[in-house]
């Protein structure tokens, strides 16, 4: 059995990993640190508190997609301190000799599929989580999801299969920072509310917690009544953690440079729920 | 050719726990019922719903099994065909994409129902094989290869039901990325796949009954292409022609032209395929496919105007 979540243990690795992500994004000019951390606590909670291991430390038994794979830095982070990525695997992120891209590519260690197009990771968790069924295995697929990922289509012919199919096998983790790449998504889509009526009108379990609160976001998925799959709902801040990056659409896809790092580095601090 | 592939499937998946089949909202037919009645966790009916057809299908394929993403052509290939480019070509799982009705079979349901870019469409997806079996025989050992292959994404273009055999008299066995011959001549090649392999052994007849020499061969794998033997059929007749029931380019006519180029063939080369038009017609295929130019009499008019029996400096006569 694992031990107890220790939220304060998450704040601490949580504010690592923001420093390393931070640190990465002066070697590229471009990629997507404010969606890593508006997700970062609840991919914390997925690898250190949700996943089973198995005998093999570098292997887990329970599956996890990033669904939103342009948030693929914060599990990058994580696997690299799990050291099934190394470091040199991060430090030649985004370069010809390394390989790691700004998007999830399966075939690199602890990278269960290719993500990176939205709507896709829903209908592959299924999928995955139906396999282990018919394999009659006990095995958990996690999925991280973006709130501007609901708006395709497919992502709900996903979340209609799982529940119809009863998968209760099936965790989704989706990262509600109201933001997508261009809009505030309760101004511009506000019939995109209410979410969790809507998820647990389509047949699934669901809870609504602050995604930034790594010890309620553990309580809540392990609380689970689990009889269907379930969606945890977190409210989060897209660039949570840099004051200057929180809820400004820009830092979707921008890196800082050098000044702008030294101020966010200099702002960093844990993370409080 | 779907009972074909309903029997064979469900022999296969009896003693294959890893063969699963993802529908869409398409009745099972034949054996394909009674696979769902004893296996119903592995047949998913996905609904009117083909993107998480094709994503469960990765996912299964992801988690070691080997599922079969089965509905109507159009809508196993154009409807979910970034999640067929990314979940399945992209990570390079071996999937079986089945499409039904490929070409113009759904001849009375207007051109929603046509699949008449499919093969070019298939064909540009990397990693993406691509199957079109002319009868229920062909489909029979198709469907064996797809079930049995660790290659990758399989697009197998089947017809729908009651296809007559055509592949009986072979003399030679299915193998997968060989053109097969079902007749040999010395004169004549007619290259063809799929269903439309009917008017063109008809054409072969009509052709023969004037004493030409025809060789016919089934390419029943358009991807990866048999180059190798389709430039042994260019250098070996005089005049090669190909029929398929195909939009005119990103098909077999334009590829054999390619390979005739690069080797330097001197045959004559006719294609006939369907028109780049969508056709407001109904009725039978027969109908559609006269349509779009495509009949026994046109074929032959139009081979007719050809010199034969001496090798001619390649001419590429224009596609229809």
């Amino acid at each position: 059995m694992r031990a107890p979540f220790d939220g304060a243990a998450a704040r601490r690795r949580c504010l690592a990993y923001r420093r390393r992500i931070l640190d990465i994004s002066q070697q590229v000019t471009a990629l997507h640190v404010a969606p890593a951390f508006s997700c970062l606590e609840m991919v914390d909670v997925a690898y250190h508190g949700l996943m089973r291991q198995s005998a093999d430390p570098s292997l887990f038994l329970d599956g996890f997609l990033m669904s939103k794979g342009h948030g693929c830095l914060a599990q990058y982070v994580i696997l690299e301190d799990l050291g099934i990525l190394t470091k040199t695997d991060l430090d030649r992120y985004c370069t010809a000799a390394g390989q790691l891209g700004a998007h999830p590519d399966y075939g690199v260690p602890g990278i269960e599929a290719s993500t990176g197009s939205l709507g896709h990771g829903m209908g592959i968790a299924t999928g995955m989580a139906h396999a282990e069924r018919i394999k009659g295995s006990d095995r958990c697929v996690h999925v991280v999801l973006s709130d501007g990922e609901l708006q395709e289509g497919s992502t709900w012919e996903g979340i209609m299969m799982a529940a119809n199919l009863g998968l209760r096998n099936l965790v989704a983790l989706l990262d509600l920072n109201d933001f997508s790449g261009l809009d505030r998504m309760s101004e511009r889509h506000p019939a995109f509310y209410p979410v969790v009526d809507k998820v647990r009108a389509f047949g699934w379990e669901a809870a609504c917690v602050n995604g930034h609160d790594a010890e309620a976001v553990h309580r809540a998925v392990t609380s689970r009544v689990g009889d269907r799959p379930f969606m945890l709902v977190g409210k989060t801040v897209k660039g949570k953690g840099v004051s200057f990056m929180e809820h400004v659409p820009i830092w979707h896809y921008r890196s800082p440079n050098r000044e702008e790092y030294a101020q966010a580095i200099a702002g960093l601090v844990e993370v409080s729920a | 050719m779907r009972n074909a592939f309903a029997t064979t499937f469900y022999e296969l998946a009896k003693a294959d726990p890893r063969l699963a089949i993802v529908v869409a909202d398409i009745s099972p037919a034949g054996s394909l019922e009674k696979f769902r009645h004893e296996f119903p966790e592995r047949f998913v009916n996905t609904g009117v719903a083909e993107q998480v057809m094709i994503g469960m299908c990765a996912g299964m394929a992801l988690r070691g099994l080997r599922p079969f993403a089965y509905t109507i052509a159009t809508f196993v290939l154009y409807r979910p065909f970034e999640f067929v480019r990314d979940d399945l070509c992209y990570q390079n799982l071996p999937v079986t994409v089945v499409g039904i009705g490929g070409g113009v079979t759904y001849s009375t349901l207007g051109g929603t129902h046509h699949a008449q870019e499919d093969v070019a469409i298939a064909t540009a997806l990397a990693n993406m094989a691509v199957l079109a079996p002319c009868d229920p025989l062909e489909t029979r050992e198709a469907t064996r290869w797809c079930a049995g292959q660790e290659r990758g994404p399989v697009y197998l273009r089947l017809g729908r039901a009651g296809e007559p055999v055509l592949s009986g008299e072979a003399a030679e066995a299915w193998t997968f990325g060989q053109l097969r011959y079902l007749r040999r001549g010395a004169d004549v090649c007619l290259l063809s796949y799929g269903p439309i392999m009917r008017m063109t052994l008809e054409v072969a007849d009509r052709l023969q009954h004037e004493g030409v020499s025809v060789s016919v061969a089934s390419v029943h794998t358009l991807k990866p292409l048999d180059v190798e033997g389709i430039v042994t059929a260019l250098r070996a007749h005089s005049h090669v022609v190909v029929v398929e029931e195909m939009a005119p380019w990103g098909g077999l006519g334009p590829r054999v032209k390619e390979v005739a180029w690069d080797a330097g063939a001197r045959c004559r080369i006719d294609t006939f395929s369907l028109e780049d038009a969508f056709r407001h017609v109904y009725g039978t295929q027969g109908d559609l496919l006269a349509a779009h130019g495509l009949s026994i009499e046109r074929i032959l008019a139009r081979l007719e105007r050809a010199p034969r029996g001496r090798k001619t400096r390649a001419r590429a006569s224009r596609s229809r």
